[in-house]
């Protein structure tokens, strides 16, 4: 069972009261009608589920009932960051670089990668 | 003397640590026997001259005790309190005798000396690693009915309890600063350390006592005290102060994430009569800031010929058994080994005044102090040699001894053999934890090597030797572990001084002389899966490269020990065969659980009454005493239907049904998912996630709202009623209010989070009363205060708030049945109450309890559709006939992209059409396929299905609904849905059965 | 014509029976409980119409009397008031932005009490019970077994545990069964 910040709680609370809820920082088109079929598919259903570092939205339903986002490596299961929905990604680079402890040691370089889109960001 | 009669003759005077007047009866299949309190079966047995415990798995070759631990893979047993309560497998070196134990052999018949299935053992030839996968190959249809069946019949280990556990299991989530895995001398140590910091430190151990291999150390000391001692008094040290937790009898069997550990800690086996309250185990699943690993290390069996002799035994285990238990082995002990450490076991033995004749050592020269010593006590020791082969059957009789290098061979008589190949470290939590270990070449071992998680291994899982660096080890892991945990700087750094030795020179992995390559004896690898070192060969020559493919072809180290004794012979043998070195042929994953673990501890409180929750209306005694029969809607129970004496299910949902059309019904709605969104934006929010429009709904009035997911698809449905400008009152189907909520919070948290609005769940707040039918406002009128509801003034889809029998309600004027009718909210502590007070009313009026069958007929003959029934995650509100829910005008709506895909919006979708059969009392099956000719070739074209279907017996004529392609337009066509027993012919009609024009709702 | 009839309440746990075991498992009385739903700028004058200060500390409560108020998220309260009292009357008394809706009945109370009370709900919660993760005073969502649960530390061997109307006689049971583990 993971141990998962709460960015709202401060707090590291058992993995039990959260549930993951998918890739983070889709953005929902505004207005959603004029969106080509193409964007709108990759939006509904094209997700990057890279080896190594993802990021992806949770929620602590069990808890205080919030969304955030989290920066996740899907290899070691180690959570690099967790931010409220709307604040800006992170500097992934910088969050590797950063890593002291052992466990962070082994953290493989992040998948070069993109995110396509994000979602509520502010 | 008496004493050493009743707890066996092989009990030594004044040897072990047991008391000897505390004596324990138990049975061996049958047999009554006598042991000592503190005695584990396998000390018992010894005591009593019994070896031969069980026969094996594959070639039912007896069986005898190999270690003290664990580790164990021979000594297993059935132990039985009752019929219920049966655990096979079960390790007669960890489970302790108490008063009445019934102990059984497995794998034998008729018994554990003559056994049938021993003739394996002599067409063993025939039976080589695979022989599954080659011999059983034709035809086909036999390896299921023949082969399989035989197969596990001959083979096999425990049986299986056939009656439900009724045990108690228990589970603890816990949390400290540091986890010490193992009481030997390190994690004693560690422990001390990192408590006296003030940390909170768990200290586990599998074993009843603490002290680890102190527990057979006979020549060491620690502060000044003999080990054990020194083990006692720490423990009791450590268990005295507030801040740590002792747990013996308690494995950690799982390494997971983040610090993450299993603990199941063992409470009632070992007694006699447990309390009715004990649990029998306990899970603990334990959250630590950090972990120490003291695992310590197994000792290896020497490779060779019918090494599996019941007596021969680890030259540690034999060691236990002498100096904690009072238990000699034997009388005649020889010594087989590549390693000092049995050196220290011959002397122990000796010195307690047992014949110990000979130390055959595979070394050639062996130097160390403790040689010297058994020499000067007149062990002949006898370096370059090996045993090739062990005598006798059913017990060890005799050792063959050859020089290494051939010569001329000697026979010694004996009754026991303890042996050593060294010792392999315990890295199995740490490879569970994800630590990468790694080859130490000069000593052949893996140690841990990179770690992933915030732990620390010390003493001989470590590496380390010599017991005073190995608690210097321990000392500091514990401290730097609390210093980590927040705890720098606190409490008296600890200090220990150790003396003897524990540190042990020599070993060797894989073969010995004698059962290398050229010769076809059984020298078994793998004891529990009968793995021996020819199968190992055979599977590289069969083309099998990698450790993972040996393993799985031969299963050494699959069997429920997770070859703790032999992965690291099996590997050696691999790899010279291979002509590899040892790390490019790799190690196999170490997995949880480290021992087994029984599922009662696993799924421990989540058993009947709490295996899942049981959801139950505010209502729910009256339905009971009604003698409703009740269905199961996820977690809920509904009230099914009301059988009246006499009355079968379907005469019981007809007349429910009639009696709403023709005078009224009472029905249950409690379980509809409720949410208050409330806000100055509400209205918005909901324009957002429905297809309707919302903003212009007046002050007191409801709408069927549609929500579809971002891919069009209707997702859920319900009735919505406007209770402020700034209040709505949102229902939900059943099934679908948590996902809903979830649905909602998400677009609100995440994509409009700018609207003020909050959602609250009200699903449990409110008790819900559904009253139908053409007599529903006289019923309930009488007992509404506050409110009006002439037709005029409360007309259908409204609703108001006033009070019902003296308690508030929310009063909705809608119906899911075609019929004038009204949804009775009210605090769902009043639920019963009211509904109580509304069927007393309304009885003599012709009100009828009606149960969710009859609701769900009542809403087919109207064409109302059921989300998740008639919709299957792939229907659009048009799909559905809905497309009046859709506002016309909208800009934006969760879906409202979707719906314009192409496959959506293309002809040829499956629509929702009624469907009526040719002869009508025929009803169709739910499910069941529709084709437009009956006549074509199988596999037909299929081109819709049944969704809905019943008998009406309001229609007279049973009824379905139906998706069916382009089903609008073919209405009045006639389509086919072919079953078993015949085709059925049906009629393409409209969705409404019953009063097609709507006149009824506004009665 | 309205008849006179009192409809009378039905808890959905009808006995506070109590285990073998050192810690009791009880029903807390019936109260009047509010979600509260606000933003930062509205709980000052909400803190007012309550007569107590809003925590805004995750994990905090605060109390005056009968009326205690949970923080369950950024801007998420359980209010609950023992005693006679219209919470959502009060709460209206404040003209700021917010959400109240009355959860009274939604709700089912337990009290667990005694020495080891930590240990029975750590049968079932995940979360780091001790004093010093989980002070008096604090409150929190979490689960509890398959459901989920308001957990509220009154004193340092007692805990208030909130949940759901129809999930009440699971938690009941999972805390009475929990409760026979302590004593061993």
């Amino acid at each position: 069972m993971l141990l998962i910040k709460c960015p709202y709680c401060e707090d590291e609370r058992p993995e039990l009261e959260f549930r993951n809820a998918g890739e983070a920082h889709l953005v929902r088109a505004n207005p959603i009608v004029d969106q080509s079929d193409d964007d709108f598919a990759a939006f509904l259903y094209f997700r990057q589920n890279p080896k190594g570092l993802q990021f992806e939205r949770w929620r602590h339903i069990h808890g205080c009932g919030r969304f955030f986002n989290a920066v996740r490596d899907s290899v070691s299961d180690k959570f690099l960051t967790v931010y409220k929905a709307g604040e800006p990604k992170p500097n992934v680079e910088q969050l590797v670089t950063r890593g002291t402890t052992p466990a962070e040691a082994v953290v493989e370089s992040p998948a070069p990668r993109t995110p396509r889109t994000k979602k509520a960001e502010a | 003397m008496t004493n050493q009669v009743h707890s066996g003759s092989n009990r030594i005077s004044g040897a072990g640590r047991l008391t000897p007047a505390k004596t324990v009866r138990f049975t061996f299949d049958g047999q009554s026997l006598t042991g000592l309190e503190g005695d584990t079966l396998a000390s018992a047995l010894l005591a009593n001259g019994i070896h031969l415990v069980g026969r094996s798995f594959k070639y039912h070759r007896p069986r005898g005790i190999l270690s003290a631990g664990s580790e164990e893979p021979n000594a297993l047993v059935d132990i039985e309190r009752d019929k219920s309560r049966k655990q096979p497998n079960v390790r007669a070196t960890v489970q302790e005798i108490y008063d009445g134990l019934k102990v059984k052999s497995q794998n034998r018949w008729p018994s554990l000396t003559f056994d049938v299935g021993a003739i394996n053992d002599v067409f063993s030839p025939m039976l080589p690693a695979g022989f599954y996968y080659k011999t059983f190959m034709w035809p086909k249809f036999a390896w299921k009915t023949i082969y399989e069946p035989k197969i596990r019949a001959a083979a096999g280990l425990g049986v299986v309890p056939g009656e439900p556990d009724t045990d108690r299991y228990s589970n603890r989530f816990a949390h400290c600063d540091v986890l010490v895995v193992g009481a030997g001398a390190a994690g004693l140590a560690a422990a001390l350390s990192a408590a006296a910091t003030g940390a909170t430190v768990i200290l586990c151990d599998e074993q009843p006592e603490v002290g680890g291999a102190l527990r057979y150390e006979s020549d060491v000391t620690i502060d000044g005290a003999p080990g054990y001692e020194w083990a006692t008094a720490t423990i009791a040290r450590l268990r005295a102060m507030d801040n740590v937790t002792v747990l013996t009898r308690t494995t950690a069997f799982g390494y997971y994430a983040q610090n993450f550990v299993g603990l199941a800690e063992r409470i009632s086996d070992h007694l006699s009569t447990p309390a009715a309250e004990m649990p029998r185990e306990r899970l603990w699943q334990i959250r630590a800031k950090k972990v120490v690993l003291a695992t310590g290390a197994i000792e290896r069996h020497m490779v060779f010929a019918n090494n599996d002799r019941p007596g021969v035994m680890l030259a540690s285990a034999a060691r236990m058994f002498l100096n904690h238990y009072g238990v000699a082995i034997g009388r005649k002990v020889g010594v087989y080994t590549a390693n000092d450490s049995a050196y220290a076991a011959a002397i122990d033995l000796k010195r307690a005044g047992i014949d110990v004749p000979i130390i055959v050592d595979t070394r050639d020269n062996p130097k160390s102090a403790i040689v010297e010593e058994a020499r000067s006590l007149g062990i002949e020791v006898l370096p370059g040699h090996a045993v090739f082969s062990a005598g006798g059957k059913r017990r060890v009789s005799s050792m063959l001894i050859k020089p290494n290098r051939g010569g001329s061979e000697r026979k010694v008589a004996v009754d026991a053999v303890i042996v050593s190949a060294g010792w392999t470290p315990s890295v199995h939590l740490f490879s569970q934890s994800r630590g990468k270990v790694a080859w130490d070449a000069a000593n052949e071992r893996f140690l841990p090597g990179t770690y992933a998680q915030d732990c620390l291994s010390v003493g001989a899982c470590n590496g380390t030797d010599g017991l005073q660096d190995v608690i210097n080890e321990a000392i500091a892991a514990g401290g730097s572990s609390a210093e980590q945990a927040g705890f720098a700087g606190k409490g008296t750094p600890v200090s220990l001084t150790a003396t003897g030795s524990a540190s042990w020179i020599g070993g060797m992995i894989g073969s010995a002389a004698g059962a290398g390559p050229d010769t076809t004896v059984k020298a078994f690898v793998d004891f529990q899966n009968d793995v021996t070192a020819k199968d190992v060969r055979l599977a590289v020559r069969e083309g099998m490269h990698s450790i993972e493919h040996v393993k799985r072809f031969t299963t050494n180290g699959m069997a429920t020990d997770q070859g703790k004794t032999s992965n690291l012979h099996g590997l050696a043998i691999a790899a010279e065969a291979l002509n590899k070195p040892i790390p490019a042929v790799g190690l196999t994953t170490f997995r949880a659980p480290f021992t087994p673990v029984t599922f009662g501890t696993i799924v421990n409180h989540a058993r009947h009454d709490l295996f899942d929750p049981t959801r139950r209306t505010p209502m729910h005694a009256w339905h009971a005493a009604q003698g409703a029969a009740f269905e199961d809607v996820g977690q809920w129970k509904r009230a099914w239907y009301y059988p009246q004496a006499g009355e079968d299910m379907h005469a019981a949902v007809n007349r429910e049904c009639v009696a709403v059309r023709t005078e009224a019904g009472i029905f249950d709605a409690s379980t509809l998912g409720k949410i208050e969104v409330v806000g100055p934006d509400a209205a918005k929010f909901l324009e957002l996630l429905y297809t309707n429009p919302w903003e212009k709904l007046g002050v007191g009035r409801l709408r069927y709202g549609i929500m579809l997911r971002e891919d069009g698809f209707i997702y859920d449905d319900g009735v919505v009623g406007r209770l402020a400008e700034d209040r709505f009152h949102v229902t939900t189907t059943t099934g679908g209010a948590p996902r809903v909520m979830n649905h909602m919070e998400d677009y609100l948290q995440t994509e409009f989070p700018h609207l003020d609005v909050w959602l609250t769940s009200t699903t449990e707040q409110w008790g819900v009363i559904a009253v139908q039918g053409p007599r529903s406002r006289e019923i309930i009128a009488p007992l509404v205060e506050g409110i009006d509801m002439s037709n005029e003034a409360m007309p259908h889809m409204s609703v108001r708030e006033g009070k019902i029998c003296g308690v508030p309600t929310r009063l909705f004027r809608m119906s899911f049945t075609g019929e004038t009718g009204y949804e009775i909210n009210v605090p769902a502590d009043y639920g019963q109450a009211v509904w109580e007070a509304i069927y007393e009313r309304g009885k003599p009026l012709g009100l009828t309890p009606y149960g969710t069958e009859a609701m769900h007929i009542l809403r087919a003959e109207k064409g109302y559709i059921i989300v998740g029934q008639d919709t299957d995650g792939t229907v659009t509100p048009q799909d559905a006939g809905l497309t009046w829910a859709i506002g016309k005008n909208k800009t934006d709506y969760v879906g409202i992209r979707g719906l314009l895909r192409r496959d959506l919006v293309t002809p040829g979708r499956k629509q929702l059409v009624g469907l009526k059969t040719v002869d009508p009392k025929v009803v169709l099956e739910e499910g069941a396929q529709i084709v437009a000719n009956p006549n074509q070739p199988v596999p037909m074209t299929m081109i819709g299905h049944v969704t809905s279907s019943y008998w009406s017996e309001n229609c007279g004529r049973s009824i379905a609904l139906a998706l069916v392609i382009d089903g609008t337009k073919r209405l009045g066509e006639t389509l086919y849905v072919p079953m078993p027993n015949g085709v059925i012919e049906v009629e393409v009609t409209g969705t409404v059965f019953f009063d097609e024009k709507g006149e009824r709702l506004n009665g | 014509m309205v008849e006179t009839i009192q409809a009378t309440r039905l808890h959905p746990l009808q006995s506070g029976r109590t285990g073998p075991a050192a810690v009791s498992v009880t029903l807390a009385d019936n109260a009047t409980r509010v979600s509260l739903r606000a933003r930062p700028d509205a709980v000052a004058a909400l803190s007012k119409a309550l007569g107590l200060a809003l925590p805004t500390k995750p994990k905090s409560t605060a109390v005056n009397g009968s009326r205690a108020a949970l923080w369950l998220g950024p801007d998420e309260w359980l209010i609950i008031d023992d005693g006679e009292s219209n919470l959502v009357a009060d709460l209206a008394k404040a003209k700021v932005l917010h959400s109240a809706v009355d959860v009274s009945h939604r709700n089912v109370g337990i009290i667990v009490s005694g020495k080891g009370a930590e240990g029975v709900v750590n049968g079932g919660c995940p979360q780091d019970l001790s004093e010093r993760a989980f002070p008096v005073g604090a409150a929190s969502r979490t689960v509890l077994g398959k459901i989920e649960v308001v957990l509220w530390r009154t004193a340092e061997n007692t805990f208030r545990v909130e949940c759901w109307r129809s999930f009440s006689p699971y938690a009941f049971a999972f805390l009475q069964v929990s409760a026979r583990d302590i004593w061993v």
